[in-house]
Parts: C-alpha cells; sequence; structure tokens
C-alpha cells in the first residue's frame, strides 16, 4: 500500500538562499536608473551641504534669532550700530503669500481640471489643456511685471471691498492707508502662476477614475454633479491634495514675482492687505546685489532656513496625502 | 434522461419555471425597432422585445452578437460611449426613454443596472454603499434602517452584513460585493433591473445566491439578465432570446418561454447553439 501521507518528523530545515543571475542588459540599465536616481540625491545634499558651511557662522552668532529675529542690518562698526540679522518676518510672509496663493489657485485649478475632463467638448480640450500648461512656462518676471502694472490697480480695488466689508476680521484690518504691494497681491500673482500645475496634476487623476465606477453611479441616476462628487472628487483627492502641495513648495519658492509685487518690510505683519510682508527668496535677491562677506553668508543661511522649511512642508504634505488617500481607492 | 441530451436536460431545469406573465402593451418595459451604432459600426439590427411585468428575461447568445449593448439601450448607458448612436425606441409604461427633452437620471432610476464586475464605492461604507443611490439622485432619505434592512434583505446579504454595516463595500468578498451592489440598485425601488453577466466573476456558491435573489426579484419588478452561461438563463428565466451575429449587426433570433427555446426552439440556429454545437 502506498501512502501519501507526509514523513515529516518535525526537524525545520534551513530555508534556501534563492538567488538569481541578472542578464547583462539588465545589469546595465540598472546602473543607468540608480545612477539617475542618485545623482537628484547627491545634488540635492550638495546644495544643503554648501549652505550649511556659508551660513553657519552667521547662524553660530545669530543663534535661534535668526529665525524669530524681525530685524536685517549689516551693522556699521564705526558707528557702532551692531550686527543684527533675523528672517522672522521674511518667514511668515512666505507663509501668508503661499497660503493666500494657494487658496486662490486650489478651486481655480480644480474647477479647470473637472472642466477639461468631464465637461468641455472635444474640440476645445486640446487647445485649453495646451494653454494652461503654457501658463507654466511664462517667466515668472513676466508675472511680476503683469502684477505690478496690471492687477496691481485692480487688486487695490478688491482690498479695499474686503477691507470694508470684511474689516472686522482680524486679517483684513489696516494700520494705514497703503493697499498697494501687499501679501494679498502677491498671494494672488502667485496664485495665478500655480494654477498649470495643480491643474495639470488633477486633470491627471480625475481621467484615471476607474470607468465602472463612473457608470455605476451614473446607472443609479445620479446627476453629473453627483457623480463628480461622489465618485470622482473622493477618487482624486489624494493626488489633487499632492499637486496642491507641489504648488506651495513653487509659491514658497518664488522669487522675482514676488521681489516686484511685494513690500518687504522686516516687522512682523500678520494684516494681509496692508503693504508690508516678504519672503525669504526675495529677500535674498533684494539684498544680495550689494551685501558684504558676511550679510552674504547670512543671505546663504536664510536660503538653508528655507530649504529646511519646503522639506518639512512637504514631508507634513506627504503625511497627509497618506492619511487622507486611503479612502477612495 | 439527465446527460445524453442536452436539450432534455436544459429543458428539465427550466420546467421548473412558473407560468409565466403575459405582455400587457402600456405595461412593463418594449423594445421597438432598436438599432445601435458604434460610430460607422453597426452593432445591433431591429430588436424587438416585451418585457412583462414581474418576469425575469434572459438575453443569451455568442460574444459579440449585441446582447450588452442591447441591454444598455434599455437604460440609456448607450450613449455614454462616444460615437455610440441608437434608432429605435423603449417605452417604459409606454413611454418613450428617448423621447426629447426627457430626464435620463429619472430614467435611470426606474431602470436600474447590475454590472458584469462588483462595482461597489470603495469610499463609501456598506451602509453609505445601499444608500448611495438616493444620495446620488438627490432623493430624500427617510427611515434609513428600513431601506437598508428592506434592500440588503432582498439581495440576500442582510445576514451577513447586518453588524458592520460601517465597514468598508470594499472589505466584501466578490459575491457578497455583487449582492451589494444589487442591493444598492433596489434602493432606489426600481421597476426595472438590468443585469449584464452579473455571476461571471463570482464562485458558484455566490452565483447560487444571486440567482435565488433574482428568482424572488420577480416578484415584483422586471428583470432583464445576460448571460453567457446557459444554465443559468434556464434555472433564472421566464422568457429567454437568443441574438447572434453572422459577422453584420446583431439580431435577435428567438424569442419565447425559456422552456420552449431549451425544449422545442423553432429556429436550427437556437438549437445548435442551447445544444452547444457552437458558442
Amino acid at each position: 500500500m502506498t501512502t501519501t501521507q507526509s514523513s515529516y518528523n518535525g526537524v525545520v530545515p534551513k530555508a534556501r538562499e534563492i538567488t538569481t543571475q541578472p542578464r547583462f542588459s539588465d545589469k546595465v540599465f540598472r546602473f543607468v536608473v540608480t545612477s539617475g536616481g542618485f545623482t537628484s540625491l547627491i545634488i540635492l545634499s550638495l546644495i544643503a551641504v554648501f549652505l550649511l558651511l556659508q551660513g553657519f557662522p552667521v547662524l553660530r552668532d545669530m543663534g535661534f534669532g535668526f529665525i524669530t529675529g524681525f530685524e536685517w542690518n549689516p551693522g556699521d562698526v564705526d558707528n557702532g550700530v551692531p550686527v543684527q540679522f533675523g528672517i522672522g518676518a521674511m518667514l511668515i510672509g512666505t507663509l501668508l503669500v503661499s497660503v493666500i496663493g494657494l487658496i486662490i489657485a486650489l478651486p481655480i485649478a480644480v474647477g479647470t481640471a473637472l472642466f477639461l475632463t468631464y465637461y468641455a467638448p472635444e474640440w476645445i480640450k486640446k487647445p485649453l489643456t495646451i494653454t494652461v500648461d503654457l501658463m507654466a512656462a511664462i517667466p515668472s518676471v513676466i508675472y511680476g511685471l503683469w502684477g505690478f502694472f496690471v492687477l496691481m490697480p485692480h487688486a487695490v480695488y478688491w482690498a479695499k471691498l474686503l477691507h470694508n466689508y470684511l474689516g472686522f476680521l482680524p486679517f483684513f484690518k489696516m494700520p494705514a492707508d497703503v493697499f498697494e504691494r501687499s501679501p494679498f497681491i502677491a498671494g494672488i500673482v502667485v496664485g495665478i502662476m500655480i494654477i498649470p500645475i495643480i491643474t495639470a496634476i488633477s486633470r491627471e487623476v480625475f481621467s484615471q477614475v476607474p470607468l465602472d465606477r463612473i457608470q455605476a453611479a451614473y446607472a443609479l441616476g445620479a446627476t453629473k454633479w453627483t457623480m463628480i462628487r461622489s465618485v470622482v472628487l473622493p477618487f482624486g483627492s489624494s493626488g489633487v491634495a499632492g499637486g496642491a502641495m507641489l504648488g506651495l513648495g513653487r509659491a514658497m519658492g518664488e522669487t522675482i514675482a514676488i521681489y516686484l509685487v511685494l513690500n518687504i518690510y522686516f516687522a512682523p505683519n500678520f494684516q494681509v492687505l496692508f503693504s508690508a510682508g516678504g519672503n525669504v527668496a526675495s529677500l535674498i535677491v533684494s539684498k544680495f546685489g550689494e551685501a558684504g562677506d558676511y550679510e552674504l553668508r547670512g543671505l546663504m543661511a536664510a536660503g538653508l532656513i528655507l530649504f529646511i522649511v519646503t522639506l518639512l512642508v512637504n514631508f507634513l504634505s506627504n503625511a497627509i496625502v497618506k492619511r487622507t488617500s486611503r479612502t477612495g481607492k | 434522461m439527465s446527460g445524453s441530451n442536452p436539450v432534455k436536460s436544459l429543458a428539465a431545469v427550466a420546467s421548473g419555471a412558473r407560468v409565466a406573465n403575459k405582455f400587457t402593451p402600456g405595461s412593463g418595459l418594449e423594445a421597438n425597432g432598436v438599432h445601435a451604432w458604434f460610430g460607422k459600426h453597426h452593432a445591433l439590427a431591429d430588436i424587438n422585445l416585451e418585457f412583462p411585468a414581474n418576469t425575469v428575461t434572459a438575453l443569451i447568445g455568442p460574444s459579440g452578437c449585441g446582447k450588452s449593448t442591447f441591454l444598455r439601450t434599455l437604460n440609456r448607458m448607450h450613449e455614454f460611449i462616444p460615437g455610440a448612436a441608437m434608432a429605435g425606441e423603449v417605452l417604459l409604461d409606454g413611454r418613450d426613454i428617448y423621447e426629447p427633452g426627457s430626464d435620463v437620471t429619472k430614467i435611470r432610476l426606474k431602470i436600474g443596472m447590475v454590472f458584469q464586475k462588483p462595482n461597489p464605492f470603495p469610499s463609501m461604507t456598506i451602509g453609505e454603499n445601499v444608500l448611495s443611490g438616493l444620495k446620488l439622485a438627490q432623493l430624500k432619505i427617510e427611515n434609513k434602517d428600513e431601506i437598508l434592512e428592506e434592500c440588503l434583505t432582498r439581495a440576500g446579504l442582510w445576514k451577513e452584513v447586518k453588524d458592520r454595516l460601517g465597514a468598508q463595500g470594499g472589505s466584501l468578498s466578490g459575491g457578497q460585493q455583487q449582492r451589494l451592489c444589487i442591493a444598492r440598485a433596489l434602493a432606489v425601488s426600481p421597476e426595472v433591473l438590468l443585469m449584464d453577466e452579473p455571476c461571471s466573476a463570482l464562485d458558484p456558491g455566490s452565483t447560487l445566491r444571486i440567482e435565488e435573489t433574482i428568482r424572488e426579484l420577480a416578484d415584483s419588478i422586471i428583470v432583464v439578465i445576460v448571460t453567457h452561461n446557459m444554465q443559468q438563463a434556464a434555472r433564472v428565466s421566464d422568457y429567454t432570446g437568443f441574438f447572434l451575429s453572422d459577422g453584420g449587426p446583431g439580431q435577435l433570433v428567438e424569442v419565447a418561454t425559456t422552456n420552449e427555446i431549451f425544449s422545442t426552439p423553432r429556429d436550427k440556429r437556437t438549437e445548435d447553439y442551447v445544444t452547444g454545437r457552437f458558442g
């Protein structure tokens, strides 16, 4: 009689090592992509190291006050004016302008993406997509000039309206009657600049919504709007958030456009309609030309801080995207 | 008697069906001279079919014969495919659903659909999935708990999920997901339920469970089911329509009571198909 019973005697064998010999072409390709991946990492680290080395003396001298201080003064040894570097106001300004930009850009970009994916007639889809993508290719100095000469007169009027009717909100209070070159206006300019980024990514995720879910919604008697609200938006939310964070990163690093439309002012200011603000990148560009050796190191240190803040925002947003994307996929 | 003659064995299954309702004009669902195109491709030609109240009609035929296309013309899902066109009329209770100016969302509320692949909304819980049709159609939801229990019971899922209505719809097995989709379709109280190969992705146990559900549904609504499985057609339907394409557009070769189709088909091609000689 044969037996099919296992003769297992309880001795646990050592797990075998499973290997494979990759083909030569595979090795070459592996090397190419690996070096590509590491190159960006190395460049990023080298920039961080350069900024740290250059900025370290100032960071050491100023200590924590470099981040929390509100004064930027290269000092005057002959007249006994002490050197004082602090970018607190610039950090506040960076966040204010970026957040205003995001608040303005997000609804417009998501609306544009939904229109392009679900509403636009075929003949307009392509030209409109190209136009929106082209917005990203316009140099930021053009946005800055346009913002200064064309947008600002209008934006000042809108700012006055906001102040008149919503002035009881702390953000819309005015310490003095100067509406030009405010964080509000800079935020609008930056918002327009990041619309194409958020639109492109949102459009991509919206077009990947599984067809069977869309059909399921329609077959249940959904209107286009209810279908979008309960199928497309839950599916696309994490992608939209990712696009928004990419836009936020761009907004935080924006330099020339903000330099043109924002009044750099070294005092903490949360009144977004008031002509005082700044951002770290535009601080660097405004001081760079006439900076002495030590001030230059101060600007490098400011760059390092901006670099770190941007990284932190990216990590934070990744965490948020991960938390929100668990459902809907 | 079983085994030797496949026609007879399927007929034996089919003869278990009860005496089906006859069609009364002006009630139920009726397709008159329906044609369908995808761009220039003529997919379906001159389909005339009546679906009497409280009956199950199975549509059978080889792949590519246009039966799914026909099903999708019955609740205007056909028009979602770019380039899709149709001719003829589909009457629900005597009114043409393609009538100019008709509200397509209202039509789809009355004529529900269950798809081949279970497609619950993954961002919603089991309970939310059942009620999603009401929400999507912007209807008021009263006595939510009653709707939940009634629809899930009719779909044969209540006992399995009543303690975890708050779990995600995607956490169910494939067969349960499909029954959830049936419950979801029932929650808007449709008059007609269209099912496009609802069991083709499921195991035999789940298939059996869904077939029981279909039989129970026939007490109150019209069910139209597309299936590749002739055993299934024989088991669940009162009427069977056989579709075939001879290279051109798909056509309805024959429609009769399921019993007749599987025992005494009038057309030679029907007989060849149901006896497994091709297809």
